[in-house]
This record gives structure tokens, C-alpha cells and sequence, in this order.
């Protein structure tokens, strides 16, 4: 029987296969970053351990570090002793690290797949969940807890139980005002928060081989916001495209090589899923949140749901809580919720393309009164090539904030929060409650629904902005 | 590791579906760098409420949690399981787990027990009903026992091997260091390398 393209790429890194026993796997790439190593890197030395494979091994700062002032001492005593902690114990141990103001500095999985590190067939893992982004290369790539980091660190191995497969096909073509996180957003709507639990899936059919590398990411990253272990797409030219050139992809020979393995990693045509969802892109719209987990979420032009209306007791609950927490009513327009707040960021969409997007659609326009906008790229690179086209300028002349890269606001580990009660929409992946600042209440939506909400102050698409008069050209 | 064979406390019920990591334990209190001192950070926003069943004074002193479905969404922090474990929790009963906590629990010796969600709603039930039940939750027998109760629960042979032996996961790998070297005598030069270019 054929395989699937996730068994394939854990068959070629079992080093040791027992009855019984979770097989040994390999690991190629282990991301660090501050807050989950701090322990791993203590129990190593309690343990008299060294890092096996510092070649494989790369470290960077990205969930504590402010995006204002960046050349001057972080303020935050617990924050700043934390990244002192990474620098200690990456030069201890002698691992690469990429501290703030360094240009490949920024958010972990932004780095990775930008340096090139991040290849099909490899296996990634790195202590944060949103570890699945890597697996838009075909890349089997999750997120680990630190008892593991440490684990990868002292033995670049990992025991892992088997897991099952999940093929999320996507017919068709997606709509033109539809972005790859209407797509994923409406995919967890459907499968809910635990439909991936247990599942690797792998993302295929039409519609997801249209998709710029930078849109997979975003599928890819929040697959664990359906609970699973991983999300994969078949790499082919526009993955080989997008790595080609990248400082760390193979060259010559090697890169030869490596393209012939590539191409080897799709799913054959005789391989089974253990489960199939199949959905169609042209029925997909603009699509928000109105509830406390990525999974409550319905298309922009619906209204917030009543609790009354689900059936399974828990989902209906979990609505009313939700509900309550956001300060929304049932039946409400979500076109007609106001927010204070707009963040354009996070490894969902803080890439490149995503800031174009939603500079094309703030372009000319001005942010709403009363609204304030932070840009946050997510890493120094991609900041550097906004400021080369211009995009920095778009987006200050409209009244957002343009700050430096990092995790920021999408949990607000460091001064960007929301404050109690404030109401943001945000390009991040997790609406839960308190997560962007303590009380605060997140719509999650794309980079152009974001723009378009921060220029009418209120949940909105660009199409809404038609009415809108753009400030003439001087 | 700290081995779990059998514990036997008392509950407290979460009626609450969809527990992720930022409830358990805020991000704020990630910033710490030591694997102890979380207890104050469990459940941080929840225990603002005074009606928090945590705050509860029959709850004082309860090691088993009871939770709704999908318990531990969310992030890979395991401070979460440290949170939990810093607070007194022994186990955690749910009728599902996200896949990463589960993970995390079972390497620092956090038992997660799944029981149908049925099985569940009795346990709220009967601990509502009578806060000083006692449940005993026994990996040996792989049971969870209470009055009028005996629910069998699965978990896979190793997992389970590993938890009763508190096994520590490194030191079982580098016995086969063999293996790991001769899988990396045979990787491909085309894999990736961090190595400054
Ligand atoms: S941007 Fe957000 S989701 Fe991504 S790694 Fe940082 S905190 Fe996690």
C-alpha cells in the first residue's frame, strides 16, 4: 500500500524501531527561543550533558522582546532576565543565537523558513506549538514542551507515538478577496479545536497548491489550533522556488539532490487517510471570530451565533461563556462590532506578503479615530525589505505604528498588551481569553480584513472600503 | 521523574470545555526560568472570581482535577504541567486532552486519565454533590475508583511503564547510541545545517 507523505517522512527518520515502543525518531532542525528552553538547558547541566548537534541547532529571541526602543535596556526585569538567561546558555553550550537587533533576529518560525533551514522531508521541532508553520515545506515539523527540548538537545532524538493522517482537501479556487487565513480559520469552524487531536493533516487538492509559500505557512500554522500534532503540504516548484538561494538551502550537487529526494514526497496515489474532510473553496468568505477559541468563528457578513442554536451541550456552554467574555450579543452583525485595536503580526502573518496585503488595502486610507494600529513584522528581515518597498510609509501615513519584529502583541509577553475589556483585531492565531492582555477580547482575521477594520473601526473586509474616499495623491 | 502508581484525593470539578494553556497558566508567568513557583499563576484570571471552584473552601487540599473535553489547548508551555503540579494537582481527568499537554504531563509524571465524557459528568455530579469523595485514580489496575464508580481507563504499555518506573526519557535514549550514530553516518549531505554560512 502507498504512503502518505507524513509517514514518509517519519519512516526516513526512524533510527530505532522496537514492538511496543514508540519509535526513535531523528530530528534535523531544533529551533530554541527564550522562554521554553531556560529549563532544558538547567537540566542539562545538572545532568553533565552537552548539546549533540549544535549544527542543527539555532536560537533566536522573539516572545519577550519590546518592538519601541529596542537599543535600550528592556524594562521589564523578569523579561529581560530571561533573554539574558538564552545568551548565557547559548554561549555555554555554544549554540547559534540571533538576539535582539540582530538582523536575522524575529519571531522563531518567520527565521527559520527565511534562512532556508526549514526543507522538505526534514523534521523540525522546536518548544512552541505553532511549530506546524514549517510543515508548509513537507516538512514534518511540531511543537515540543521543554522536557523534550531538553531530550532533542541531549540526544537530537525524540520517542514518538505513531499518529494518525488527515487529508483536509481544498476543491476548487479560493474566492479573490479570500486569503489562506479565511481558509484555515473556516477549516478549524468546521473541524473544531480537538478535530485534529491525534492526526497529522495534510493539506492538498487545487486550491492549496495555487498558494504562495507564504499562505501554506499560515495554513500550516495554526493547524495546531485544530489540535494537531502537524500540518503538511507537498513541497513541488513553489516550494523548490521559494527555497532556492535561501543561505541555508543546499547547493550545487547537493541541491541536485536534494530535488530529486523532493520530489519523491507527495502522497501516493494508493495511500489511505484515516480520515478525509473536503471542502470547497469557492463557498469560502472573509471569515472572523467572535468567540475565545480559534475554532468559534464564522464568515464576516454572519452574525454572532446564539448559544441556544448548537446542539452538543459543551459547544453550547462553551458559547455562552465565550459570549459573555467578548461582549457580544446574539444575532449581532459582526460588521457592526467596534474595536480599539488592529495587530498586523505574529508568525501567522507577519511575513512579507502579509504587510503588502494589507498596505494595499490601507493605502490612501486613514485609521479610524480612536483606533490604534500596531505593525509588528515578524522578523528584522522582513522589516528591512518593507522599508525597501515602502510598505513602513504606507502604513504610518495612515496612523498605524510601525514597530520592530517580535512576537508582540500576539501574546504580549512584553509592553504590547490589550487592556481589560479593549476589543482588537488580530492576524495572530489564538483568541482565548486574556491572551493578548489581561480582559482583552480578540477577533481573529486576515492581514486585509485587519487594514479594513482599522480604517473603518469596526469588523470589516476591503470590499467595505469602496465607499470609503482615499486621500488624493499630492 | 517522579514515578505515579496509584493516588487517591479528593476533586476538583472544572465544568469548562476547552481549558487551554493561557487559562492555565498567563503568559506573564513564563518569563520565569525555574520549573517551580507557578501555583499562584494556575488558573490566574479564573481565581479573580471568588466563585471559582478553586476558591471554594471544600476544594482546599484537592489533587484530582476533573475538567470538560479538549483540557489543555493551545500553547506547548510546559508550565502549564508545572503549574498544576506546583498547585497539588496529582491527575487530570478528561474526556480529551490536547496532544501536546498530554505529552508534557506524562513526562513529569502528571497523570492524564481519559474517561468518556458520560463518566465524566458523574464524577462532577458525585463530587458536587459530596465535596469530601474521594476518588483513587490507579495506574496499576489502570482504574479510577470512587463510591458507586469504577471506570477503566487506557494508556499506551510504554507510557504507562515509564510513569509507574518514573523513567527518565533521556537516559533511556542514550542507550541506543549506536543507532543514533549509525542513522547519522547515513544521513544525506543535502540536510540542512545551521552552521554560520
Ligand atoms: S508570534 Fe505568537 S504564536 Fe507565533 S511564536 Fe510568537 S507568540 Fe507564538
Amino acid at each position: 500500500m502507498g504512503r502518505t507523505l507524513a509517514e514518509k517522512v517519519w519512516d526516513d527518520h526512524v533510527v530505532r524501531r522496537a514492538e511496543g515502543e514508540p519509535d526513535l525518531l531523528f530530528i534535523d532542525l531544533h529551533l530554541l527561543h527564550e522562554v521554553t528552553s531556560p529549563q532544558a538547558f538547567d537540566g542539562l547541566r545538572r545532568d553533565g550533558r552537552r548539546v549533540r548537534r549544535l549544527d542543527l541547532t539555532i536560537a533566536t529571541e522573539d516572545h519577550n522582546t519590546p518592538t519601541l526602543d529596542i537599543d535600550k535596556p528592556i524594562a521589564d526585569p523578569v523579561s529581560r532576565a530571561q533573554l539574558e538567561t538564552l545568551r548565557k546558555n547559548c554561549a555555554d553550550f555554544g549554540v547559534r543565537l540571533h538576539p535582539l537587533g540582530d538582523v536575522e533576529q524575529g519571531v522563531v518560525h518567520v527565521v527559520g523558513p527565511q534562512l532556508g533551514l526549514t526543507q522538505p522531508g526534514t523534521t523540525v521541532v522546536c518548544g512552541d506549538s505553532h511549530t506546524s508553520t514549517h510543515g508548509a515545506f513537507g516538512a514534518l515539523a511540531f511543537g515540543i514542551g521543554t522536557s523534550q527540548v531538553e531530550h532533542v538537545l541531549a540526544t537530537q532524538t525524540l520517542p514518538l507515538a505513531p499518529f494518525r493522517t488527515m487529508a483536509v482537501t481544498v476543491e476548487g479556487e479560493l474566492p479573490e478577496d479570500v486569503t489562506a487565513k479565511d481558509l484555515i480559520l473556516a477549516v478549524i469552524a468546521r473541524i473544531g479545536t480537538g478535530g485534529g487531536q491525534g492526526y497529522v493533516i495534510e493539506y492538498r487538492g487545487p486550491a492549496i497548491e495555487k498558494l504562495s509559500m507564504e499562505s501554506r505557512m499560515t495554513v500550516c500554522n495554526m493547524s495546531i489550533e485544530a489540535g494537531a500534532r502537524a500540518g503538511m503540504i507537498a513541497p513541488d516548484e513553489t516550494t523548490f522556488e521559494y527555497l532556492k538561494g535561501r543561505p541555508h538551502a543546499p547547493k550545487g550537487a547537493d541541491w541536485d539532490a536534494a530535488v530529486e529526494y523532493w520530489r519523491t514526497l507527495s502522497t501516493d496515489d494508493d495511500a489511505v487517510f484515516d480520515h478525509e474532510v473536503v471542502i470547497d473553496a469557492a463557498e469560502l468568505a472573509p471569515f472572523v471570530t467572535w468567540g475565545t477559541n480559534p475554532g468559534q468563528g464564522a464568515p464576516l457578513s454572519a452574525s454572532v451565533p446564539d448559544p441556544a442554536s448548537f446542539e452538543d451541550p459543551a459547544a453550547k456552554l462553551a458559547a455562552e461563556k465565550a459570549l459573555e467574555y467578548m461582549g457580544l450579543t446574539p444575532g449581532q452583525r459582526l460588521r457592526e462590532v467596534p474595536v480599539d485595536t488592529v495587530f498586523l503580526g505574529s508568525c501567522t502573518n507577519g511575513r512579507i506578503e502579509d504587510l503588502r496585503a494589507a498596505a494595499r488595502v490601507l493605502d490612501g486610507h486613514t485609521v479610524a479615530d480612536g483606533v490604534r494600529m500596531l505593525v509588528v513584522p515578524g522578523s528584522v528581515r522582513v522589516s528591512l525589505q518593507a522599508v525597501e518597498e515602502g510598505l513602513d510609509k504606507v502604513f504610518t501615513a495612515a496612523g498605524a505604528e510601525w514597530r520592530h519584529a517580535g512576537c508582540s502583541m500576539c501574546l504580549g509577553m512584553n509592553p504590547d498588551q490589550l487592556r481589560p475589556g479593549e476589543r482588537a483585531a488580530s492576524t495572530s492565531n489564538r483568541n482565548f481569553e486574556g491572551r493578548q492582555g489581561k480582559g482583552g477580547r480578540t477577533h481573529l482575521v486576515s492581514p486585509q480584513v485587519a487594514a479594513a477594520t482599522a480604517v473603518l473601526g469596526r469588523l470589516a473586509s476591503p470590499a467595505d472600503l469602496s465607499d470609503v474616499p482615499t486621500l488624493v495623491e499630492a | 521523574m517522579e514515578a505515579f502508581t496509584t493516588h487517591t484525593g479528593r476533586v476538583a470539578p472544572l465544568r469548562r470545555s476547552n481549558v487551554d494553556t493561557d487559562q492555565i497558566i498567563p503568559a506573564h508567568w513564563l518569563k520565569k526560568v525555574t520549573r517551580d513557583g507557578f501555583e499562584d499563576g494556575l488558573f490566574e484570571a479564573w481565581r479573580k472570581d471568588p466563585g471559582f471552584v478553586l476558591n471554594q473552601p471544600e476544594r482546599q487540599g484537592a489533587s484530582v482535577l476533573v475538567a470538560g473535553p479538549d483540557f489543555g489547548t493551545g500553547s506547548s508551555r510546559e508550565h502549564a504541567v508545572w503549574a498544576l503540579q506546583n498547585y497539588g494537582f496529582r491527575t487530570v481527568i478528561s474526556s480529551r486532552f490536547a496532544d501536546i499537554f498530554r505529552g508534557n504531563s506524562l513526562k513529569n509524571g502528571l497523570l492524564t486519565v481519559v474517561l468518556p465524557q458520560e463518566t465524566v459528568e458523574r464524577l462532577w455530579e458525585l463530587t458536587e454533590a459530596d465535596p469530601a469523595v474521594e476518588v483513587t485514580v490507579d495506574l496499576v489496575a489502570r482504574e479510577v475508583r470512587t463510591d458507586g464508580l469504577v471506570a477503566g481507563f487506557d494508556l499506551d504499555e510504554n507510557a504507562r511503564w515509564r510513569l509507574l518506573e518514573g523513567l527518565d526519557d533521556i537516559s533511556l535514549t542514550l542507550k541506543y547510541e549506536d543507532e543514533i550514530k549509525a542513522y547519522e553516518a547515513n544521513r544525506p549531505a543535502h540536510k540542512p545545517s545551521t552552521a554560520p554560512v
